[in-house]
């Protein structure tokens, strides 16, 4: 079954390919586009039955060498963190292809360009999720933001050119600084094994039982790029400009997909190589990651931009879900992988649907509506429950995950969970406010009844507006979003199976042994 | 008079190894002869012949030295000419690497479809637009001593990056030199920045071959000889002053660090890379950089390899200062081709980097990494030139930052070739750019050297800004109406892109090939 995996990485760039030559033609382009899309998802799901929750550590493996004098090979493989990502991807892509249907772009921009773009971004977060090789997940870690440059420069709102570069201008520093690290890393096995190597699990086993010292330089080199990536407080300031700037599709693809590759990186990366080190810094990733989740919360309240209100929701979240990774416990670990999943679902279904918010309104500011649920009570009834998904409904899939993360931290971080608890309630505030001053009330805004109608004033409901509601497309876009939101909330088992090996594999690299409470707590 | 005769036998003819040194023989002996050429041919017929001859040379040069270097020779390289030529495999890949970086220049320089009657102008009276003007470009042709000149400007870097002792190395030096000089006041249009850039250049320049004749001159008074490998054995175990050895040093490599226009050497970059004709800074930026590395190279590796623990701090800063200047500096430019020379600046900080790699046991890793990097940033350079030579106004090229907004509108195909040579300048990966910088690196942390390489990673990323900021520019600005237009390139241009770019693209993707090659052999000591 391998070649399920190399036909994950193939299809979307054939896609592209193939959409790229019909710029001309719109509509042609965004068929093609969904249908490569789709075959992905097939090709996803197959993924997942290849899978075996109880197999190796790292499984669908294939590779052929690449740059022999260093011993770089492009080798590909999957454990059950990456598969689950994998999903995500293959799952949103034709979500976001399909919000987007009628969605119009800058002057001269054709959707060819756009959802080739897509596309070529599709595969090679797909790649970096599957990459075996150090030097090969650096590689794609970095090429990963050229697609995403253009998308945000090249089809995004006002400031778009400024917070390309500044999302350019992050990652590249962070990549680099982990550069340094992966190349120190290949000199020590270099020196150990006399050969230098990259691959991933060769390097576990000679960087992770080196001095203490080594190891905090060398973690620290990859925490920065994942820190940057995920992002963690203080190092998240260029996803707000990216996530308000980006066309909606592209905000899903950066909140809901790109960050996770800082989280997953941690998981992968930073526990298995550097075990003393991670353990020695973690209360250094610990107070980053709270500070995350109050900061994102309050930041977040206090938002009037809808966009940038989605860009802090989701630094809180990244905030759960690195407590969860540095809490050392398995079912704090189980939770932030699956909170890893379901942020991506259920932030990606809100953003979304903010994004059909914002299609009707032609504004992004949460002052310019009001009392939209008396024109499009269904488009209201998708944003509450995508925002009680956020929030953490217990029946709801980001439930499950916050548990998790939060039940598991308590015992090894009782004080850093307390404070990460108010997250939660704060979460409650500014979920239900943004709905209540979106939806409720009179109908009122300039987005919603005009500008002219002045401050205050406030609209007649029984009078045709141009503010619809769902169409037909946008309840196909969002209906699979809702079964999965209440699926997982109610029976997380397949999820759950998939990662717990994984994750209780990673945390025996660490050194910490629990990985059954999870099992027995079924 | 018999005293003489006899005195001349006795002095017995050094052995030459002409299969070795052919390549430099064929490149030299061209250059006479297309000079002669210069001098007997009519005007028009110039052009053509020179041309051809240029080009064969240059063909012909290379196939000698695949010829040798395919041949049975001694493995740690051979020393001719009475010991002042040593060709061993770094010097092999040092002249091929010179031999396809001038072909990729020669054609650029040929070139006349971009501008009618080439790049260059006959004399400094003539201004552009007027009748003279137009006769050379509708009779002549082309103002032809380029020619020749170039080909003694590569002729004096091959034999630099193969000198085994350092008067030899200054010869080429200088014969590498003054053809440059030259040529950077050839250009046909804004005239007046290109002499003021020859004169800079020539002033500068003889500067700082003063020196490195006086840092020559002291070294000598150290060892007794100017032989590369006898100044190493000197400073290997005696009791001899120090300050003649590392004075005579420190003047030698501020000469070498002149060339290579490493900072804080680096003052005459900016103007003179902007006021050249393009074509002759694309020359310059890459043959020139691959020569002067290729002699610091030469010089740290076998005459001061025993003394890294005393020099190699000093070097070490003044790659910090090469490329924070480079980085820093180049964020303010607003020209494309001074910003270029920064990013040329802050390259030879990494370059330098990984000159001085060299670990307590006496190996090099940093020799073969510096290579490749030569190789890969020189195809780079030389078509990201090339692309800038197409961008044109009504008053020639169209430098100005400003005017390359929203180019990728007008012409995506120069907008795309040129934000992938930004991307390899900016070493991101996929690209020959960051292949290179990945092994500089390498052999950097292998040698110990891991803080200079974490300031090189975060110098990469501030200039990574610049570079963005051109790709920005092209692709999500809106064009400006009077703005300049982009020139169908003759085949000479386009070829010369093409072969730079592509080059950059399988050097990022394939790098083993090249990487193996570099690292076959160590100098000859």
């Amino acid at each position: 079954m391998t070649w399920v995996l190399i036909a994950l990485l193939v299809v979307p760039l054939v896609g592209a390919l193939v959409v790229a030559f019909l710029r001309k033609n719109d509509t042609k382009a965004k068929f093609v586009a969904l249908a490569f899309s789709l075959v992905e998802l097939v090709l996803a799901v197959l993924l997942w039955t290849a899978y075996d929750p109880d197999g190796e550590r790292i499984q669908l493996a294939s590779g052929v060498t690449w740059i022999e004098s260093f011993g770089v090979r492009l080798s590909f493989g999957i454990d059950g963190i990456a598969l689950v990502m994998i999903a995500v991807i293959a799952l949103l892509i034709p979500l976001v292809i399909g919000a987007g249907w009628t969605e119009k772009l800058p002057a001269g921009r054709s959707q060819g360009g756009y959802l080739a773009l897509i596309l070529v971004q599709e595969a090679v977060t797909v790649a970096v999720f599957a990459a075996t090789d150090v030097f090969l997940f650096y590689v794609l870690f970095e090429v990963m933001l050229i697609p995403m440059y253009f998308l945000i420069g090249g089809y995004g709102g006002a400031r778009r050119q400024y917070a390309a570069v500044k999302f350019f201008l992050y990652s590249f520093l962070g990549g680099l600084i982990m550069l340094a690290s992966a190349i120190g890393a290949y000199a020590m096995a270099s020196d150990e094994l006399g050969k230098g190597t990259f691959d991933w699990a060769t390097l576990v086993t000679v960087v992770r039982d080196a001095d203490a010292t080594t190891q905090t330089w060398l973690f620290l080199g990859f925490f920065l790029a994942f820190a940057i990536k995920a992002p963690l407080v203080p190092f998240h300031t260029w996803l707000p400009d990216a996530a308000a700037e980006a066309p909606i599709g592209v905000t899903v693809i950066v909140v809901g997909i790109l960050d996770k590759v800082g989280t997953f990186g941690m998981l992968r990366y930073l526990l298995p190589m550097f075990p003393t080190a991670s353990k020695n810094l973690a209360p250094l990733v610990l107070v980053l990651a709270v500070a995350g989740v109050l900061y994102g919360s309050l930041l977040a309240t206090g938002q009037r931009d809808m966009k940038r209100f989605l860009a802090y929701v989701s630094i809180a979240h990244f905030g759960f879900i690195a407590l969860g990774i540095f809490a050392f416990t398995s079912q704090a670990g189980v939770g932030s992988v699956s909170y890893m999943l379901n942020h991506s679902i259920s932030t990606g279904m809100l953003i979304l649907v903010i994004g059909m918010v914002i299609a009707r309104g032609g504004s992004s500011l949460i002052s310019d509506y009001g009392g939209m649920s008396k024109v499009a009570p269904l488009l209201a009834g998708m944003l509450l429950i995508s925002g009680l998904t956020t929030l953490s409904l217990p029946g709801t899939n980001s439930f499950v995950s916050e548990f998790l993360v939060l039940i598991g931290s308590f015992p090894t971080q009782p004080v850093y969970t307390i404070i990460a608890t108010v997250g939660m309630v704060l979460a409650a505030l500014y979920v239900l406010w943004l709905y209540q001053r979106i939806m409720t009330g009179p109908l009122r805004g300039d987005a919603l009844i005009g500008a002219a109608a002045g401050p205050g004033a406030v609209g007649d409901p029984e009078k045709k507006t141009a503010i619809g509601d769902l169409t037909k497309r946008e309840i196909a876009v969002l209906a699979p979003l809702v079964v999965i939101v209440l699926a997982l909330g109610f029976y997380p088992q397949p999820v759950l199976d998939v990662i717990t090996p994984t994750v209780g594999a990673t945390l025996t690299e660490v050194g910490v042994t629990d990985p059954v409470t999870v099992q027995e707590g079924k | 008079m018999n005293l003489l005769v006899a005195q001349a036998q006795q002095i017995e003819a050094p052995e030459i190894d002409y299969g070795a040194i052919a390549p430099m023989l064929v490149v030299l002996g061209a250059a006479c002869l297309s000079v002669l050429l210069e001098a007997l041919l009519p005007k028009y017929q110039r052009w053509a012949v020179q041309l051809v001859l240029t080009l064969v040379t240059l063909v012909a040069a290379t196939g000698t030295l695949i010829l040798y270097a395919t041949s049975e020779r001694p493995e740690q390289g051979v020393a001719t000419l009475a010991g002042a030529i040593a060709v061993d495999s770094p010097a092999l890949f040092l002249w091929a690497t010179l031999l396809v970086l001038a072909f990729g220049s020669v054609l650029l320089i040929a070139d006349r479809s971009v501008e009618p009657g080439g790049a260059f102008v006959a004399q400094a009276a003539i201004r552009p637009g007027t009748v003279q003007d137009r006769a050379q470009a509708t009779k002549t042709g082309m103002q032809t001593e380029v020619f020749p000149l170039t080909l003694f400007a590569l002729g004096g870097m091959m034999t630099f990056v193969a000198s085994n002792d350092l008067l030899t190395m200054f010869i080429a030096l200088e014969v590498l030199s003054l053809p440059l000089y030259l040529l950077c006041g050839l250009a046909r249009r804004r005239r007046l920045l290109s002499q003021e850039a020859a004169v800079k250049y020539f002033l500068l320049g003889a500067f700082a071959s003063a020196f490195f004749l006086y840092g020559v001159a002291l070294l000598y008074g150290y060892a007794g000889s100017v032989k590369l490998s006898a100044i190493a054995t000197a400073a290997a175990g005696t009791d001899r002053s120090d300050t003649l050895l590392f004075a005579g040093f420190g003047l030698l490599v501020v000469g070498l660090l002149f060339k290579a226009a490493v900072g804080p050497f680096h003052a005459w970059t900016p103007d003179v890379y902007q006021g050249a004709p393009t074509p002759v800074t694309a020359f310059m930026a890459a043959c020139t950089k691959v020569a002067a590395f290729g002699g610091i190279l030469r010089v740290l590796t076998v005459a001061f390899e025993n003394t890294q623990w005393e020099w190699r701090g000093v070097l070490y800063g003044v790659a910090v200062v090469s490329m924070v200047i480079g980085a820093v500096l180049g964020l303010t430019q607003t020209d494309v081709k001074r910003m270029i020379a920064y990013s040329s600046v802050a390259h030879a900080g990494f370059l330098l980097i990984g000159s001085i790699a060299l670990t307590p046991e006496g190996t090099s890793p940093g020799v073969s990494a510096t290579l490749f990097y030569l190789l890969a940033y020189g195809f780079t350079t030389i078509a990201a030139f090339g692309i800038v030579s197409l961008v044109r106004n009504s008053d020639g090229e169209a430098t100005h930052l400003s005017q390359w907004a929203g180019l990728a509108k007008r012409s995506p195909i120069v907008a795309a070739t040129f934000t992938f040579l930004l991307l390899a300048l900016a070493g991101i990966p996929l690209t020959s750019g960051f292949i290179g910088k990945f092994v500089v690196f390498s052999a950097a942390i292998e040698a110990g050297l891991t803080p200079l390489v974490v300031i090189a990673l975060v110098a990469s990323a501030v200039a990574a800004f610049f570079y963005l900021r051109v790709i920005v520019l092209m692709y999500f600005s809106e064009p400006a109406p009077d703005g300049p237009t982009v020139t169908v390139p003759g085949a000479f241009t386009t070829i010369a892109i093409t072969l730079g770019a592509v080059v950059t693209l399988v050097l990022g993707l394939w790098p083993t090939f090249v990487l193996d090659w570099a690292g076959t052999g160590t100098f000859l000591s």
